[in-house]
């Protein structure tokens, strides 16, 4: 290896990584839109039993949080340790927030006997048990993402308290915040087709 | 040459010894070795599983096992033989090994994350091997998992698809390394059209295997959702559609054939200059069509599913594009041809083998047209006739590429050269027993016989017998092979840097090479396959 550190090569493996996640996502999209075409009218009437509130309230705060994230590699370059540090845990917090909602949604669903095999969707109209299947996988898929996005966020933490992120390098800062905006920017697909849907 | 120590001898990182030095290294070409090791025991377990399988069909009615073991092994014969050998063999042992050395640089993009590869592919293959003692034992569902079958049969699926994920993840993550690599490892003055067949051919598939895995991936975490959750999305009752697994399925493992053949065919181009002593013919074209593959080959996928339904115009788009796609594999085949036209042949194992390739390949190919057309794919459809032509382009075509691969570049990862008599008989026993192995299957499968069943009709006993026959024939020349390439590493290691007269920078490095890869700075020839220094040096010495 060369001793000078190859950061564009870095950004350039990360940002092939995230093309894989896309598409990982992109095969459950694939689903959405053909059982879309085939039960428009079950997925409007889905769509009308989810809270647009609190996913409304989602989309805001990880759209806040991937700004403090980018912030934060903002601050790391300018040699601001504290304010990078600040960022990260206002992003932290927003993660935290956007799983307590979604804990929320979920309970409320699952109180109300609509999960995965329960009998109201078995019993109920093929589309309705898409809808909220497809809902189940992708949130639940997308809530992963997001937790894996808050351990990188911590080891980035961790690694700028120990002075192993610093304004010289900061490529694991970065990646992380990479992948962060890439939860984020599921999360603007995934809020439209589920919480918005016609 | 200046003496340098070998990779042997040389730990990366420093300091490391015994066994550590080979499990926590980060050298390329280590990492490549304990692939080879690893792709070989799984080659050669699954290879025995066919022939079991095959021996069972010898006669009508049960011969050494009952049918529910049938139907267990020629899964597990086809998980192993795609996931653990077919995908990973070139790629992982002689891209991982030659990649970086053909780009004139010192090692792969992310040596780490090289290592963190290989320990994934052996935690899938690990699952794999748990899956058959755990649960409800080995899947019978053959290794496509089709839905809905998959979901409600005994057998462990969701660990099985747990490998194929994990397996799937380390080869995403070795693609993601070498394009990367591909890009700013490269050295400075090799420019895009100074870089090796073998190499383009890797960065080709590579991305395949970033873009496509992906697919694979979700389908079988959809798998284990419908097995732990019962969800319905492909259950009719429930709303959902069981085609879009196939079709999921297909989106993924269409591309994966090239990632099976793409690397062999760079093999190939490799091998076949060199021995014929003259500049590859077409080496754009080689290049165009690699990528032209790899981007029509993710367009195909629904050419497996003909009869499953599908609208008409979607049989006819993809009959259309399966043609397209054969357009590029056969301008490689021409330029190969061309390349050997007037040249100065030498004959070796490695040449044999590749020769083996193109004739064994063609047939695969041209059989692939048949089913690739609508009208005669729905008569010969899931019959044997699809298992011979797959087994003529995966194992006709990658499975002697990658033994024409070993021949080749042995002595270069060893610094051992081999035994050519005993090689040309297991090469020449090996294509003998493969074509009584497979034309066999061609016949019954237009015949009627169909694919995965246990038992025939009696009219089909000469051709199956005839098949097991080629079967033992082939593993005999195969084993062969191996025991000679195995038996050449007690020799002294004497192989000089250059035996066989190739162009490309791994030839003008020691074998083994040295830890660093390159003592001296590379130096880049303005085109890689310019054989007048070889010539000239082979007249010098009166060859």
């Amino acid at each position: 290896m060369t001793s000078k550190i190859d950061t564009t090569g870095i950004r350039i493996g990360m940002w092939l990584f995230l093309y894989s996640e896309i598409i990982l996502f992109g095969g459950l999209f694939v689903l959405y839109a053909v059982y879309f075409h085939n039960h428009a009218q079950y997925f409007a009437e889905g769509g009308k039993e989810l809270n647009r509130v609190i996913g409304a309230l989602n989309t805001i705060v990880l759209l806040v949080s991937s700004f403090t994230v980018a912030a934060s590699i903002t601050a790391i370059q300018r040699e601001k340790k504290g304010q990078a540090i600040g960022l990260l845990l206002f992003s932290l917090f927003c993660g935290v927030i956007f799983l307590v909602n979604k804990y929320f949604e979920w309970g409320a669903k699952i109180h109300h006997d609509i999960y995965p095999n329960s009998a109201t969707l078995q019993d109920g109209a093929p589309g309705l048990n898409i809808f909220f299947g497809l809902y189940y996988v992708i949130t639940g898929l997308h809530g992963l993402h997001v937790i894996i996005g808050m351990v990188l966020l911590s080891i980035s933490l961790a690694m700028i308290l120990r002075n192993r992120i610093t304004a010289a390098r900061f490529s694991m800062l970065e990646n992380s915040g990479l992948y962060w905006h890439l939860v984020d920017l599921i999360w603007i697909f995934v809020f439209p087709l589920f919480y918005l849907v016609l | 040459m200046t003496e340098t120590q070998s990779f042997f001898e040389t730990p990366s990182p420093r300091g490391q010894t015994g066994i550590k030095a080979w499990l926590l290294t980060h050298d390329h070409k280590r990492l490549g070795l304990m692939y080879m090791w690893a792709i070989l025991f799984w080659f050669v377990l699954a290879m025995l599983l066919g022939l079991l399988l095959r021996t069972e069909l010898m006669g009508q009615g049960r011969t050494i096992m009952g049918p529910e073991v049938y139907n267990s092994m020629f899964t597990l014969h086809g998980v192993i033989m795609i996931f653990l050998f077919v995908i990973p063999a070139i790629p992982a042992i002689f891209g991982n090994f030659f990649l970086p050395i053909q780009l004139g640089t010192d090692d792969v993009f992310f040596p780490r994350l090289n290592l963190f590869s290989w320990y994934l592919f052996m935690f899938g293959g690990m699952f794999a091997i748990f899956s058959l003692f755990f649960g409800g034992g080995f899947p019978d569902t053959g290794w496509t998992f089709y839905v809905p079958f998959s979901v409600g049969t005994k057998g462990n699926v969701s660990l099985t698809v747990t490998a194929a994920f994990i397996l799937g993840m380390s080869s995403m993550l070795t693609g993601l390394n070498f394009v990367t690599t591909f890009h700013r490892m490269r050295h400075k003055e090799m420019g895009l059209m100074q870089i090796p067949l073998f190499t383009w051919s890797l960065y080709a598939t590579a991305w395949v295997q970033i873009l496509a895995t992906p697919v694979i991936s979700i389908t079988f975490v959809l798998v284990m959702m419908e097995r732990f959750l019962a969800i319905g999305l492909f259950e009719p009752d429930k709303g959902g559609d069981p085609l879009l697994y196939q079709h999921l399925f297909w989106m993924y493992s269409h591309p994966a054939v090239y990632i099976m053949i793409l690397p062999g065919m760079g093999v190939i181009s490799e091998i076949i200059p060199v021995f014929s002593r003259k500049s590859i013919f077409g080496y754009k074209a080689i290049v165009v069509s690699s990528m032209a593959i790899a981007v029509a080959g993710s367009l195909v996928w629904a050419h497996h599913m003909y009869t499953s339904g599908m609208s008409d115009v979607s049989v006819f788009v993809f009959s259309l594009l399966t043609f397209i796609v054969a357009i590029p594999s056969a301008v490689k085949v021409f330029s190969w041809v061309s390349t050997m036209y007037r040249g100065s042949i030498q004959m070796s194992p490695p040449l044999f083998l590749s020769l083996c390739f193109i004739y064994l390949f063609t047939v695969g190919g041209l059989t692939g047209l048949v089913l690739g057309a609508a009208g005669t794919d729905i008569h010969v459809h899931d019959t044997h006739f699809v298992v011979a032509h797959f087994h003529f382009v995966m194992f006709g075509g990658t499975g002697f590429a990658f033994f024409a691969a070993l021949h080749y570049w042995w002595p270069k990862m060893f610094g051992v050269m081999y035994s050519f008599r005993p090689a040309y008989i297991g090469a020449v026993l090996t294509a003998v027993g493969f074509v009584f192995h497979y034309v066999p299957m061609l016949i019954l499968g237009m015949q009627g016989m169909p694919r995965r069943y246990y038992d025939y009709l009696p009219q089909f006993e000469t051709g199956n017998f005839l098949a097991g026959f080629g079967g033992y024939l082939l593993c005999v020349g195969i084993l062969v092979m191996f025991i000679n390439l195995f038996f050449s590493l007690r020799n002294d290691r004497t192989a000089p840097a250059d035996p066989w007269g190739g162009t490309t920078l791994e030839w003008s490095i020691a074998s083994p090479p040295p830890m660093e890869n390159f003592v001296a700075p590379p130096e880049i020839k303005g085109f890689p396959y310019d054989f007048s220094e070889v010539i000239a040096r082979s007249r010098k010495e009166g060859r």
